[in-house]
């Protein structure tokens, strides 16, 4: 680069010009990449024929010839290799998404317990903190599946904690409602009731905008999204049947169930992402300073205001975007299902593979979805970051 | 004390006694000076829901303590290779871990020759004492760690001096699991180094290569890369070529580990001021050099308490390799169970082992806050 | 110049501010010694004193940021007691500034000045923002009110922060130390518009160690050492003719620097 500013003495020779430089090394590193795929593919290739191995997605046509122990649509041995991994993609998104609602509220309240002025309190939440996150979580999955299946007794003297509900090393069973069209109109109402409140927060900042006058959203925003569904049940008629699980032999007959396995999981990962998340979300609120909400107060704000308009959303700038990499963490450590034996989407392609022996498409797809997955997230992290990046903020 | 021309806007303490004079006498604080009443007090019993969760925590105290001392002290069965003895007692049965602990630390090590890995394993942890203390980072410690792990190594294969050898099939336990994760970070760093450095490259297709395999890795799980390493890796090498289990899953671990710990990298290579880059830019240093001699020595440091951190959740992500079949710290805590007499102590089995993971995982997130504040002074971006 | 001249004397209709033998405590450390303080509306008051005397801590009793445990501080007519809506009322007729600016780094200036006579006071959006671009403009800053305040200069920083203690119309000011976190040539601008104030003849208490702005706008000098008041005079006697060594001692440190 320099020599194209003065006259260069003399001319250098032509391998330390900065550009031949850059691309020869880009050049070798491509190569060489390029190479080592060579290599492995052809190796891949011919070790897949000496033991006359498919090759290609071929095999997600034929019939997968295993069952699965649950599954939230409706499935059987006889279905195809595509569908059973639709089921696996189905129940990981099932157990990652009610563990990322149960680790964020349980562990937001560990986080908020480590500061509380209580000292029992706070020392509770440290032990559980400091305790479970640095044991492995596999061990703790083990732990939690060998505690429901050997701890708990069989069908026949379940616990029965109330009507309706049996606890035993089957799992949790509980009563379910039949299906009534009220249900519908229900799901119809709560619908209704979201946009409601939503159009009524809308029309409320509008209204405050204008006259300054307040409204109290939040009350009767929840009383809308809340009491609409209860109005269609009334409504509809208060539909009062249950399917009850009832013991047939060895096992219970319908009702709903949450396998040993689910629960297992469940408790493993909310337990393990909670202490990470209360331990992010303590980190945030300690980030705003405590100034922040002396100049609220010195305003004249209610300590309810400070929290909402001043401390929640600085807090929450610090503490989402790691909260959404513990999120994909926890999504992440749902494939160790296959450990405890839940259907996730790891589990089931492991015993495609062990089947069709197309480790190389097995693994392919594990990693396709999980890819998209993390992506998109992380994808719309950038963005939101971008978005409430603080302003001159250095 | 006369005084004149006083402005109308009276101050009260003119009226007082002069204050110039002497201070009032101490008076002592309104709240009683009994130190441990006034702490309780405060901490436990300031206000009704404060008092109310107090008294929740002392019920669940009550309920969960005194139960939890009957299983594991009194109750507790502590020797005696007798599973019935066990059964028979209500309380915790230590004397599953008598029976077992060697089985749990050292797997399928022969027995005769557990004292081999007990030794590599006191090596191996004193040097990690020695290398935690920063004064002592200095280039002997690097021909230290290279002795130790010669040490180590021949006293797990044997088959030199006289030592039987023993096949790395029958490694196991808690060696095992230090292998995996100690082996996995010495050998990550320098990649993760290289990634980090590719990841900030001026050059396009070296960024673009080492993007595109630190996201791809970050993004799966890491039982997906260790199936790929069990399964595939043997695809990949020729005919008539195999590696063992445990390489390909050390392989697999050290890929992991290389994309997390670049991001590790990376964030130290951020922290360092533009100005550094220039200045040894005007230094007429070359890529290498800069990088080499003014860069990373700055951003290491910096990188420490992250790298430390990802040590950490190695240390615990070793334990997946359950899943394909090696013969680690869980592993051996799990397959102790399969004993059938032995079936039933699972807690204190899994209770052993996490005790083991959590001593590590602890004094190292411990010593990564030490490190933290230790290499903070001085180190300020202003 | 002497220093009622300049602003005229004070308005005497009745105390604004009044401190009786209030005592506090952190721990067994006794941070306020019986302090006795009257405050007259309209009336400015400049603290001084060395660093940990107890400044900040008094006049952060005055708006209920620390409680005292014993005595009785009165504002506008009310005790301030445990009382949480009569605080926070109080709180609304007294304007705080604090060293370190604490603005608000998420909102825009506009919406730091806001947020308050919209959420407290309930006044709509549009008049609001009328009245903030107008404090804006007394503290010669209307340009910068759609920034953020990390992105704005120490000096501009301290004067929104004075803008947004009016935009609550209080009665009473107080300042901690306003100009300490700042270089010189902004310690000028932001005296500057706190002399304004003090000629629109607002009550102020004002932690400060700006002797030259002190001997233009206080009626009162006070001078506090290890939680006490040791010497309250006008400024011309204060600064010519101090009774305590302390003070003098204190004086001749500051004066020579
Ligand atoms: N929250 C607290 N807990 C315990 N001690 C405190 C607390 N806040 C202040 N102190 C102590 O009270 C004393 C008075 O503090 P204060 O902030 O009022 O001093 P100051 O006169 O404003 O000093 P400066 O000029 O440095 O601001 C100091 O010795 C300080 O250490
Ligand atoms: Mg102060």
């Amino acid at each position: 680069m320099q020599q194209s500013l003065g006259q260069p003495a003399k001319r250098s020779a032509w391998w330390n010009d900065a550009r031949v430089r850059g691309v020869l090394s880009q050049v070798f590193v491509l190569g060489g990449i390029g190479l080592l795929v060579w290599y492995l593919v052809s190796n891949t290739l011919a070790n897949l024929e000496t033991r006359s191995i498919a090759t290609g997605f071929g095999f997600l046509e034929r019939e997968a010839g295993f069952a699965v122990s649950e599954s939230p649509i409706p499935y059987s041995a006889a279905d195809t290799y595509y569908r059973v991994l639709v089921v696996g993609i189905l129940n990981t998104l099932k157990v990652s998404i009610v563990g990322i609602a149960l680790a964020t509220l349980f562990g937001t309240l560990a986080g908020v317990a480590r500061l509380s002025s209580n000292w029992l309190v706070a020392k509770f939440a440290t032990i559980y903190v400091e305790g479970l996150r640095n044991i492995p979580i596999l061990l703790q999955l083990f732990f939690w599946y060998t505690v429901i299946t050997q701890t708990l007794p069989g069908p026949r003297q379940a616990f029965n904690p109330m009507p309706g509900v049996f606890l035993s090393n089957r799992g949790l069973q509980y009563a379910e409602p039949v299906w009534d069209p009220t249900y519908g109109l229900m799901a119809g109402a709560l619908a209704v009731g979201i946009i409601g409140a939503w159009a009524l927060g809308r029309w409320a900042h509008k209204r405050q905008e204008r006259t300054g006058r307040l409204f109290p959203t939040f009350r009767v925003g929840a009383a809308l999204i809340l009491g609409l569904p209860v109005l269609a049940y009334v409504l509809g008629g208060a539909p009062t049947e249950l399917d009850v699980p009832a013991l047939k032999g060895f096992n219970f007959r319908g009702g709903g169930t949450v396998t040993p396995e689910f629960a297992a999981l469940l408790v493993g990962l909310v337990l393990y992402t909670g202490t990470y998340i209360a331990e992010i979300v303590r980190g945030g609120i300690l980030s705003v300073s405590h100034g922040q909400t002396e100049a609220g107060l010195a305003l004249g704000l209610s300590r309810g205001l400070v929290m909402r308009l001043i401390l929640l959303p600085q807090a929450l700038r610090v503490i989402i975007p790691p909260l959404t990499s513990q999120y994909l963490n926890l999504t992440k450590n749902s494939s160790l299902a296959v450990a405890i034996g839940f259907p996730d989407l790891v589990s089931v392609a492991n015993t495609s593979i062990n089947q069709t022996g197309q480790a190389v498409e097995g693994i392919a797809i594990i990693m396709a979805v999980y890819l998209t997955v993390s992506l998109s997230i992380s994808a719309f992290m950038n963005w939101y970051n971008r978005k409430i990046a603080l302003q001159g903020v250095r | 004390m006369a005084r004149s021309g006083e402005t109308p806007g009276q101050i009260i303490a003119r009226e007082e006694e002069p204050k110039d004079v002497s201070l009032p006498p101490p008076k002592a604080p309104p709240t009683s000076p009994v130190l441990a009443v006034d702490w309780v007090r405060q901490h436990l019993f300031s206000s009704v829901p404060n008092t109310l969760l107090t008294l929740l925590c002392f019920w669940l105290l009550w309920e969960t303590v005194p139960p939890l001392i009957d299983w594991a002290l009194i109750g507790a069965v502590w020797s005696g290779g007798d599973p019935q003895l066990c059964r028979d007692a209500d309380g915790a049965c230590w004397a599953f871990i008598t029976e077992k602990h060697r089985f749990i630390l050292f797997g399928l090590y022969p027995f005769d020759e557990q004292w081999r890995p007990r030794l590599a394993m006191a090596l191996f942890v004193g040097t990690l004492l020695v290398s935690s203390y920063p004064p002592f980072w200095r280039p002997w410690l690097g021909l230290l760690w290279v002795a130790v792990f010669t040490s180590c190594g021949i006293l797990m294969w044997g088959g030199v001096f006289g030592l039987t050898p023993v096949d790395n099939t029958r490694w196991g336990g808690v060696p095992l699991t230090l292998i995996l994760a100690v082996v996995g970070l010495v050998c990550a760093f320098p990649l993760s180094i290289l990634l980090a450095l590719g990841r900030r490259s001026d050059l396009p297709a070296i960024r673009m290569v080492c993007v595109g395999f630190i996201e791809l890795i970050r993004g799966v799980p890491l039982i997906s890369v260790l199936f790929m390493a069990s399964v595939m890796f043997p695809l990949f090498l020729p005919e008539g070529v195999t590696i063992d289990k445990l390489l390909r899953a050390q392989v697999g671990i050290i890929l992991f580990t290389a994309a997390y710990l670049a991001e590790a990298v990376r964030g130290g290579l951020q922290s360092i001021p533009r100005g550094q880059f220039e200045a040894a830019d005007a230094m007429g240093l070359s890529y290498w050099k800069k990088t080499l001699l003014i860069i990373l020595p700055q951003a290491l440091k910096v990188a420490i308490p992250p790298i430390v951190n990802q040590f950490i959740s190695m240390f615990k992500d070793t334990s997946l390799v359950i899943i394909i079949g090696l013969f680690d710290l869980l592993t051996t805590a799990k397959t102790a169970l399969a004993d059938p007499p032995w079936r039933a102590f699972y807690i204190e089995s899994y209770l052993f082992a996490a005790m083991i993971y959590w001593a590590f995982c602890f004094f190292m997130s411990r010593y990564s806050q030490y490190l933290e504040r230790r290499l903070e002074t001085g180190h300020k971006r202003s | 110049m002497t220093p009622g001249d300049t602003l005229g004397d004070t308005p005497n209709s009745g105390a604004a501010i009044t401190l009786e033998s209030v005592h506090k405590w952190y721990g067994a450390f006794h941070v306020l010694q019986d302090i006795n303080l009257t405050v007259q509306r309209g009336e400015r008051v400049v603290v001084c004193g060395p660093s940990g005397s107890g400044k900040s801590t008094m006049i952060r009793c005055v708006n209920r940021l620390e409680e005292h445990q014993e005595g009785k501080i009165i504002v506008n007519g009310i005790e301030l007691t445990n009382d949480v809506k009569a605080i926070e009322g109080i709180r609304r007729e007294v304007g705080m500034v604090f060293q370190s600016f604490n603005l608000f780094p998420h909102l825009t200036v506009l919406e730091n000045l806001t947020l308050s006579p919209i959420w407290v006071q309930k006044r709509p959006k549009k008049e609001a923002e009328q009245a903030a671009m107008e404090y804006l403009e007394r503290v010669h800053i209307p340009e910068q009110a759609k920034k953020y305040p990390g992105q704005l200069s120490g000096g501009q920083q301290q004067r929104v922060a004075i803008a947004r203690a009016l935009c609550m119309k209080p009665s009473i000011m107080l300042f901690d130390e306003p100009t300490s976190a700042l270089d010189p040539e902004m310690i000028k601008e932001v005296l500057d518009v706190m002399v304004g104030l003090a000629e629109a003849g607002m009550t102020m208490i004002c932690v400060t160690h700006e002797m030259g702005f002190a001997k233009t706008v206080a009626n009162n000098m006070v001078f506090m050492d290890e939680g006490s008041i040791v010497e309250m005079a006008p400024p011309k006697e204060f600064f010519t003719n101090p009774k305590s060594e302390r003070t003098q001692k204190f004086l001749s440190q500051i004066l020579t620097h």
